[in-house]
Parts: C-alpha cells; structure tokens; sequence
C-alpha cells in the first residue's frame, strides 16, 4: 500500500522568464488518498497543477503514473490520463447551459450532429449518486457560484477521472457549503479516486487530509503525514517561521458617527433584480466595522455605490455630516473617503503609467502637483518618493517604474500608501490582503488597525473568515443584498457567521447596525 | 533616464525593420511586374522628391504637411486608447468645411483652416459621443461616419449651394488660386525655390501643431487624464475622472487634427476636389495609420514618419507609368501597416526582456 | 416592385453571405474588420478566372471554377489575418485595417499590369475588368436571379446547423466566449480561431465575386467594393452574431441599398434625390440602428483579445 503511487511528479523544475516558479519539486500522490498541496500565495502550487494538467511544461523533471513515465503535453493528455481539475477560477463558458459546459470536449454525437440526452442522463445519474445539484439547462450565467463548482465536478466525473485536482475550493464558499464539499471530496477518496487538494486553510487539512506536501517559494518543503502533525508545524512550515494566528490590537475607542447610510438601495446588473436593498448602517471614528459575506452578495455594489461608482436609486448616505449621497466620486474623495478597490488591476492602478503617476492618481489637479495646466513632475516625484520609503513600496527603479512589472504585493502596498496618506476620514478597504502572502498581510492589518487608533474609521468587506474575525471591531453580514446580522467578533463563532452568511438565519433589520 | 534612452532605440530599430521589409516586399511586386526594369523603378521609389529636384522636394513637403496631421490625429486617438480610422471621414468634411469657407465665404486663410478644423472635430465627436454614451464601438461607427461623409460632401460640393463650387470644365471644384486667392495660405516664397504652386508654410503649421500636442500629452494635467482614460478607463473613473467626457473630447480632438490637415492641403492649392469620381475615401486618411504606428504614436516622431511615407507617395508618382503602376507605393504603405502590427510586439518582447531584467534585481513578480 | 425585389435579393445574398463570414470568424474570437479587402480580393480573383478563361469553357465549368477562385484566394488571404491575429496576437483592427488597404492597391496594380499586357483588355493603365456574367443568371418567369442566391440560402442552413448541432459548432463558439474554459477541455483555441477566419475568407470571397459579378459586367476596382464588407459587419452586429437574424437584418440592410437603383424608375423620382443621398441611406440606417440596439448586444465575449496559452 505504503508505496501505491498512481501520480509521481519527480524533482520538478519550471523557470518562467526571471523567475523560478517550482524548484526540484517532488510531489507523490497515493491511490485514494487526500493530498494536500500547501503553500502561500506565489509558492508555485498553482504552476505544479498546471504542469500536472498538461498546462505547462515543466523546465525539467519527470512525470509518472502508475510508475510509468507520461508526458503531458496539454490536457487532452490529462484527461487521457484520466486527470481532472477544477480550477480556481472556474473555466465555464458563461453564455452556455450546464450540460454543454460538461461535454464540451468530449461531445457525444450521432452522425454530425450533437446527440445530448444520453449525456444528459448520465449527468443526472453523477449528479444523483454524489448529491451535486445541478440543472442541466440553466445558463452558467444564471445559476450560484456553488451550482457552478458543482458543474466543474460533475465535468470531471462524466469524464471518468481517478485524479481529481482542486484548487482552492472553499475560497467561494461558505463555510456550510464549504464542509459538505469536503464531505463529498471524502467520498470520491473512499471510491478510490485520488484527490490532490490545493489550499492554504489549516482547518480544513487537519478534517480531511491523508497526507500534505508544504511547498514554499517554489521550493518543496517536505512532505508529512497529517496524524503526526500540528496546525502550527505545517504553518511554520508554509510561512518559515512562526506566525501570530491573531492580530494584536488594544479595545477600540469609538466615538462620533463619521459614515451613516439609510435605506441605501442599488439595482443590480439584471433588470428588476436589486444588488443592495435598504441597506442601513453606520460606521464611527475608531473602529473597524467589517462587512462579511460570500461572495456575490452586493458587498462590491454596496462599495461602489458608496463610493460614486454606481448610481444609488433609493436612500441616503451621510458622511461626515453631510448628505453625499449621490456626490461625484471627486467629491467624495476630496471630502475625506478612501477607497482601497476589490480589483487593483482593474480599478485601483493605471498599469502602464509610473509608480509616481499613479501615487497621485487622484490628486493630480491640487495646486501642489500641477500649474496652470502643467503637472509639477518635480513636485510629483517627491512625493512619490516619501510614500515609497514610508510604505515599503519595492519596484525596479523606484518612482520612474512601470507598475504593470512590479509584483502584486508591492502593487498592493502602493495603492494602500496612496489612500492611507491622503488622511482620510473613513477608509473603505475591499479584501485588501486578496492574493498576497502572509508577511505583507500581517503588514496590512496593522497599518488597518493603526489608522483606526488614530482615530479614524475603517470599512472593511472581507471574504476570509480569519480576517474578519481578527481584525474587525464589528462585524454585518450581508445576504443577497440585505444585512442580515450584527455581531461583536469575541462574541460568535465561524460556524454562526456561516448561517447568516448562507442565508438560513437572520435576525430583524434594525437601525443601529 | 538611460531606460528611456533604451526604449527609444529599440522602437527607433522596430519601425526601420518595418519599413525595411515593406520596401523589399515593393521591391519583390516590382520584379513580379517586370524584372527587367525593377531595379531603376525601385530605386525612384528610394529617391523620391529627390528624383525630381527640386520640384519633387516642394511637392513632398506639401505631401507630408497633411500627413503629418493624420498621423497626429490617430496617435492622439492611440494615446487615449482609442483607434481613429475615421479621419478619412473627418478629412473629407473638412475638405467641404475650407472650401465652403474659402469659395463661398470668400474668408481668409486662417479662417478657413479653422472652419475645416471645426468641421473634423464634429465628425470625430460623433463616434465618441457613440461610444461613450451608446457603447457602440467607435471603429464601426467611424467607418460608417466615412461612407456618409463622403457621399453628404459629394453632393453638396457637386451640386450644393446651385452648383457654386464645381467648375464644369475641370468636373472639379474651383481651383482657389482663381476664385478665392485670399483662402490660400502664404507660401512665404516656398514656391520659387522649389518652382512648384503649391509648397506652403503648411508644413510649419503642422510641425508646430505635433510640438504643442506633444506637450500636451507629456506635460499636462489634461494629457495625463486622457492618458490614464486610454490605459484603463475603469481607473480613471475610480480617481474621479469623467471618462466619457474626456472621451467624446478625444475623439474631437483627433477629428480636428485630421480636419487641420484637409485644411492644410487643399488651402495650400494642392488639389481640387472631384465630386464625381472620388467614390472612394481618401487614401491620406488611412495613410494615418502607419505613420502613427511607425512613430510609435509620438507626436514628434510622427513629422519624422509623415515625412517617409510622403517621399515613398511622391516616389511611387515618378515611377514609368509604361511599366508600373503608381499604386505600388499604397501597397507598400499598406504592407508597412501589416508589419506594424507585429514590430509593436517585437518591441513588446525587447521591452519584456529589459523588465525581466530589473524583476530579477527586486524579486519576484507576480 | 419586382425590381425592388430583384435590387433587393442581390444585395441581401452579398451581405448575407458575408456577414456570415464575419459570424464565424468573431464566434471564434477574432474581429474579422478585413472583410471589405477579402471581398476585394475574392471578387478580384473570381474575375480574373472568368476573364482568363474567356469563352473557352462550358458555362457551368466557368461558373464553377470563378466560385472557386474567389474561396480559394479569400481563404488564402484570410490567412494573413489570421496569422497576425492568433500567432502573433498583434492588433486585430490594426491588421485587418492594414489588409483592407492592400487589398485596393493589390487590386488596382494587378488590373492596370494585367491591362497593361494583354491586347484584349480595355487599354493601358485602366482599372476596369470586363467579363461575361451570363452564366450566372437565370430567369424564372419575370424574375431574374442568379447562382448566388441558390449558394447564400444552402450555407445560410448549413451555418446554423454547423453552430448549434454540431460539437465542431460548439466548440468555435467556445473559443469565442471563453477560450480558457475551451482549452481546459482540450479544445485547440488556436486551431478553431483559424476555422472560424478561413471560413470567413471563403464566405467573404465568395460574397465579393456575388457582389460584383451578377449587377454589372464590368468592375472599376478603383473602389474596391465601395463599403459593402463594412455594411456585412453592421449587418452581423444587427443580426446579433445569430444566422437567421443576421438574413433577416441583411434583408432590411439590402431594400435601404436598393432604393438607389430603383429611384429613377420608381415614384421616388419625384423626390429630386441624389444617387448620393440614397448610397448614404444603408450607413445611416446602420448607424440608428446600431445606435438602438446597443444596449442589448451579445457580441462573443472573447472576440479581439489574443489568446495567450502560456498566460497565467
């Protein structure tokens, strides 16, 4: 048994342009057992599925199932191979029901033309025997992130593969949700499925893991035995030394109301449907009010709209005083709101200007950058230059940097440098921690909570449990649109939070949230 | 500093592979269409003005004075993200616009380049206006914005205002030397050193006009927001931007350019119009293009890349018309453009290999 | 009214046939802006056929070997677009712009050095061809039409059924909508990017001989096809990117294009309309319509973005 590998992935080495993204990896999977991949973000855990899955190929090293060596050229070879994955982001066609999405690829016809209601009812059948709930029909489009995972699995399943990879899961899931997925991954384990589990949450290795193989910054780290081993020795393992699972922070000291929003109202993407309806709550100087929910509830819509980057259609928002409710997005800002955007790439930075360029994104038409017209460069760099000592921004050449080259992280800082230094009132910060590594976050949570203690408020939506448990002085659950619930962080659980968060509890809207 | 210095060698040495393997793709059509006498018309094309002095010099310099303008006008559009290929639409209208104002009018130079600078601004604004308030794409709406400018101005040049601008006996529009000598921009004595008619101070005007949007686009605050709509419009809008203003002003901006240029040319007495067999768009609104891209969309380079294509247009005109044919310089224009697309993405590739360079120094990238 | 409909069917076959050409090509992924010059081509080269071969050959085998002529050499310049779109990922406007006009001067140049040559051609430095459309045309009772009409309906079945009841369908429209999702599944985005363009070159070969040939026989290639790939465009993105929709908006498209050869013969006379104002009726209409129907566009979600394998 002990020696039972089906996949063998040995002294692995794949080098992207300036970068190494696995170094000597060596990865051994075990006939139906669950095998953890663990790492931070940037570790190259992603990269080593991608090779696994025919993605890329590897710089050097070997590949071998069952004990032969295989090359995996693109995933046609996977799935020959039986290989399945589901990926993180999901790879679905959105304008295509369910059932195309599953036999794209392997499409049954008769004749020339598709033949589907054999497929049809053997997708049923899978989706019967493992309780994936699915409707055939309905457009990947309009159906729930968890229904679209569930058409991910049912694609593998209908290809009759014996290695299952995911990656990252439970990252969209809610907590309930995210326990019976587990529950099912133990189920295909048991047929005899193999299951490469790619995560960074603890929790859920210790419940379900055979087996783990901790890789960091490209490197292997070793691989353990899960009855042999603690939370802390695989997290030490991860990060390379250790970690303060909590963030360290003194009681808050709140004070006036800096931020009150009032039946807020926003209508959503589809016609007739609302993405924020009659939202009221409000935020005061000195602490830290975290959104929580899954994603996909209206916490993006609900910034967006606060922010001046959607419309409000019904309600009040009361900010410092005064009613801003539909104020442009300068005025907004220039009234003492920053934003931290959910999406860098897409809101937050100009990829193709200079780091200096974009530090003053905002500010470009105070009379400190600019002259008749004119932008003061000189004046510009200097700033830029302070920020980037004071922040830690690291880049190739400093000021003059394009942004696109600089890594994510350092991205990161540079959008937190520019909208922590404007000094704002109320700071608005989407998952700012999304995508980075574990040092650079603990870095962002203290400058969060840092902010609050001097006096300032923070509005934080959040998507990882363990971040709106640490770092947040309140917490309002949001569901479809709607808090549902407010909680004090050391007084509720993961698994409350859950409920609210899935919908399946509630408590009465009241005013004071 | 040395980084940019870099940066302008690599695009300097993309443009010339281009144009390198577009003139020896001319050269190959030339040999195709007679061997025999393809290295003499090749080397016409090389020559260009030069091969007629210093006649042929003065009428390059009234070539590139509107090209130059063209260019401009779709790197400006470039520069803010968007992709221009109406001017040969703008141009046309402007055309209408300079002489409407010159002929029946009876307006001075200046006032008449204004007019036609207005009238290409209005054409260009259309497609913005488009595409920022309908989402409609602003290629599909200028090419449609072309066909209909083209028609609207043949007619009214035709038999618009009882006919008042077509001379029956050319079947084009007047020559303004005869009717309305006062719209034609002074040549400061340009004309008696090249013995040409028509070599104006058009060509100051428009390496002016490159100079000033050059500063505009590096040095101000209105070029930086432009710049930051182009790179990513979800960005400006998040630092409080109006993208769509300041993509409707794009797009006028680009127009005038374009219409500057009709101006330019046909103010200088460089053609007439002919309403009757021009149902095609005027090759110069297209020429545009590669003299954008081959100047990499910067407003200095492109007096540089207008002035090229202009001595390949003029050289293309002296080859024997008993052998080739005149068209053979489109063709290599048109080749040119082609091999743009990819020179953008061989420096892509140099500029990929110099960032791979300092994201070793800090670490890892993304 | 039966000359309505004759301007009309002639047209709406051309635009028909084009516009699918363009759906096939965007339902892959890749903008096909290069239609005006493949129609150049294809006409060009459809053309050239039947004026090579004169009246040597038997009607069919000139009809035949002219259709041929124009897919072949679409397809095959279609390929250049094809190349800079997918291989080389550049700028799918840019190219297909830069195709458009090498088409007119390829056009242009080879008539004038073909007239140049031959004794039979309509004297020196001329950009015109003539050549003998009869064998495409047949009358029925009072209604003549031609060989087109027969070829636009076939394909314009053959192309739904292609898109939505094949798996080959299924899976160019993958390409199109999402090409990770179609790669993941080991759809070779590469491969169908290609399909859907070399179809394009063929439907829009095909469409420049249909345009050129049936109306008149001789063509000034000084004009190329004088907007008629442009108008195919607007005719795919008011058909939605859907076959039978894309016939019934070239349908609508073709009337607003007919009016101008029916003006003079018609009661419209009486309107004292330029032919000008009619050729600006097919733009305007587009550009209202366009104007209306934006909002609701369902244009593939992938179509001018390079698909890059090795990005993460």
């Amino acid at each position: 048994m002990a020696d039972d590998f089906i996949i063998e992935m040995l002294n692995i080495t794949k080098e992207f342009p300036g970068i190494k993204a696995n170094d000597n990896v060596t990865l051994q999977l075990r006939r139906g057992e669950i095998h953890v991949l663990l790492g931070e973000n940037g570790a190259g855990k992603s990269t080593l599925m991608s090779i696994l899955f025919g993605l890329y190929q590897p710089t050097s090293g070997t590949i071998r199932m069952n004990g032969k060596e295989v090359h995996i050229n693109d995933p046609n070879d996977a799935n020959d191979l039986n290989i399945g994955m589901v990926h993180q982001h999901f790879k679905l066609v959105e304008c295509f029901s369910v059932l195309d999405n599953i036999i794209l690829g392997v499409e049954p016809a008769k004749g020339l033309f598709l033949e589907k209601k054999e497929a049809r009812d053997r997708v049923m059948a899978l989706s019967d025997k493992y309780g994936l709930k699915v409707d055939p029909d309905a457009l990947i489009s309009d159906i729930t992130v968890g229904m679209q995972q569930r058409t991910e699995i049912l694609k593998m399943l209908y290809r009759d593969n014996d290695v299952l990879i995911f990656d990252e899961p439970t990252a969209v899931l809610t907590p309930q949700e995210s326990g019976e997925l587990l529950k099912i991954m133990k189920n295909f384990a048991r047929e005899g499925k193999s299951i490469l589990f790619i995560t960074h949450k603890l929790n859920e290795i210790m419940e379900i893991a055979d087996r783990c193989t901790i890789l960091r910054k490209g490197k292997c780290i070793g691989t353990v035995d899960i009855r042999n081993t603690t939370k802390e020795a695989l997290s030490r393992m991860m990060v390379g030394r250790d970690v303060s699972f909590s963030v360290e922070k003194k009681p808050a000291q709140s004070g006036e109301i800096v931020l009150k929003v009032e039946h807020m109202t926003v209508p959503g993407k589809v016609h007739g449907k609302y993405a924020v309806r009659d939202l009221s709550f409000q935020v005061r100087h000195g602490e830290i009010v975290c959104i929580a929910g899954v994603d996909g509830n209206g916490q993006s819509e609900l910034v967006q709209a606060l922010t001046g980057l959607e419309k409000i259609s019904a309600g009040k928002v009361i900010f410092a005083g005064k009613d801003i409710t539909n104020a442009s997005i300068r005025k907004k800002s220039g009234a003492g709101m920053s934003h931290i955007p959910e999406d860098r790439h897409k809101h937050g930075l100009v990829l193709d200007y200079t780091l200096e360029q974009n530090m003053v994104l905002q500010r470009y038409r105070e009379p400190e950058f600019q002259k008749a017209g004119f932008v003061r460069k000189r004046a510009v760099r200097a700033y830029s230059d302070r920020l980037i000592g004071l922040y830690d921004v690291r880049s190739g050449q400093g000021s003059s940097t394009i942004v696109r080259s600089m890594s994510g992280g350092n991205q990161q800082k540079a959008v937190i440098a520019r909208e922590i230094d404007k000094d704002p009132e109320l700071l608005v910060a989407v998952q700012p921690t999304r995508g980075l590594d574990i040092g650079a976050i603990e870095h962002i949570h203290s400058q969060l909570v840092a902010q609050r203690d001097s006096g300032k408020a923070v509005l934080l939506v959040s998507l990882e449990m363990d971040e709106v448990m640490d770092v947040s002085d309140r917490i309002l659950v949001m569901y479809e649109g709607e808090l549902v619930g407010q909680f004090d962080p050391g007084h509720v659980t993961v698994d409350e939070l859950g409920l609210y968060m899935a919908g399946a509890k509630r408590d009465a809207v009241r005013e004071e949230y | 500093m040395n980084e940019k210095a870099k940066d302008a060698v690599v695009s300097v040495a993309a443009s010339l592979m281009c144009v390198a393997i577009g003139l020896s793709v001319g050269f190959m059509i030339l040999c195709c269409i007679n061997s025999e006498n393809a290295p003499d018309g090749f080397f016409r094309i090389l020559q260009g003005g030069f091969y007629l002095k210093p006649k042929g010099i003065g009428s390059e310099i009234t070539q590139a004075a509107p090209l130059i303008m063209t260019g401009l006008s779709v790197a400006f559009a470039f520069q803010t993200g968007l992709f221009n290929i109406g001017v040969a639409g703008q141009y046309t209208v402007s055309v209408f616009g300079a002489l409407y104002s010159a002929i029946i009018l009876g307006l001075p130079w200046y006032l008449c380049l204004l007019t036609a600078m207005l009238c290409g601004a209005i054409w260009g604004a259309i497609p913005g206006i488009f595409k920022a308030y309908l989402n409609v794409n602003e290629v599909i709406t200028s090419i449609m914005f072309n066909w209909m400018g083209l028609y609207l101005v043949n007619e009214l040049l035709y038999t618009g205002f009882g006919g008042a601008m077509y001379d029956q006996r050319t079947t084009r529009t007047y020559k303004l030397s005869g009717v309305a000598p006062q719209a034609l921009i002074p040549d400061a004595g340009l004309n008696s050193v090249f013995k040409t008619s028509s070599t104006t101070i058009a060509i100051f005007i428009a390496i002016v006009i490159a100079v000033v949007m050059s500063v505009i686009l590096d040095q101000t605050t209105f070029g930086y927001e432009l710049k930051a709509c182009g790179f990513n419009r979800d960005a400006a809008r998040y630092a409080g931007m109006s993208e769509k203003r300041n993509m409707v002003l794009s797009m006028m901006i680009a127009g005038a350019l374009a219409g500057t240029g009709a101006g330019l040319y046909f103010l200088s007495g460089a053609s007439e119009w002919n309403p009757q067999v021009a149902t095609a768009l005027p090759v110069i609104g297209f020429n545009g293009i590669p003299v954008a891209l081959l100047a990499m969309s910067n407003p200095v380079g492109i007096i540089f890349s207008a002035i090229f294509v202009a001595h390949i247009s003029v050289g293309g005109a002296y080859l024997p018309t008993k052998y080739f044919q005149p068209e053979i310089a489109d063709l290599i224009v048109a080749v040119i453009i082609y091999l743009c697309a990819f020179t953008a993405l061989f420096k892509g590739a140099m500029q990929h290999l110099v960032e791979k360079r300092n994201a070793g120094k800090e670490g890892r990238p993304e | 009214m039966i000359l309505l409909i004759k301007y009309t069917l002639l047209y709406a076959v051309v635009l028909l046939l084009v516009a699918l050409g363009g759906m096939f090509s965007e339902r892959s992924g890749v903008i096909n802006i290069a239609l005006e010059g493949i129609m150049t081509i294809g006409g060009l080269s459809g053309i050239f056929a039947l004026v090579l071969l004169g009246g040597t050959a038997a009607a069919p085998v000139r009809v035949l070997l002219a259709v041929l002529a124009s897919v072949v050499t679409g397809m095959i310049y279609s390929l250049l677009l094809a190349y800079s779109a997918i291989n080389l990922k550049a700028d799918q406007t840019i190219g297909g712009t830069a195709l458009n006009m090498l088409a007119t001067a390829v056009a242009i140049v080879s008539v004038k050095a073909y007239n140049n040559l031959s004794p039979a051609g309509t004297g020196a430095a001329s950009t015109k061809l003539v050549y003998d459309n009869a064998p495409f045309i047949y009358r029925i009772g009072s209604v003549t039409i031609n060989i087109f009409l027969i070829f636009a309906i076939i394909i314009l079945v053959c192309s739904s059924l292609f898109l939505f009841r094949t798996k080959w369908g299924l899976r160019l429209r993958a390409c199109g909508e999402n090409p990770q999702a179609a790669d993941a599944v080991g759809v070779n985005v590469y491969r169908w990017r290609y399909v859907g363009v070399l179809i394009s070159g063929a439907l829009g070969g095909l469409g420049g001989l249909a345009y050129m040939v049936p109306s008149v026989s001789t063509w000034n290639f000084e004009v190329g096809v004088s907007g008629a790939g442009f108008l195919a465009l607007a005719v795919m993105i008011f058909g939605q990117w859907k076959p039978y929709r894309i016939a019934g908006a070239a349908v609508f498209f073709a009337m607003f294009r007919s009016l101008a050869n029916i003006a003079d013969s018609t009661a419209l006379v009486n309107l004292g309309w330029s032919k000008n104002i009619y050729n600006m009726m097919p733009f305007l209409a587009s550009m209202i319509l366009l104007a209306f129907t934006s909002g609701n566009s369902r244009a593939p979600k992938a179509e001018g973005i390079p698909y890059d394998k090795g990005a993460r």
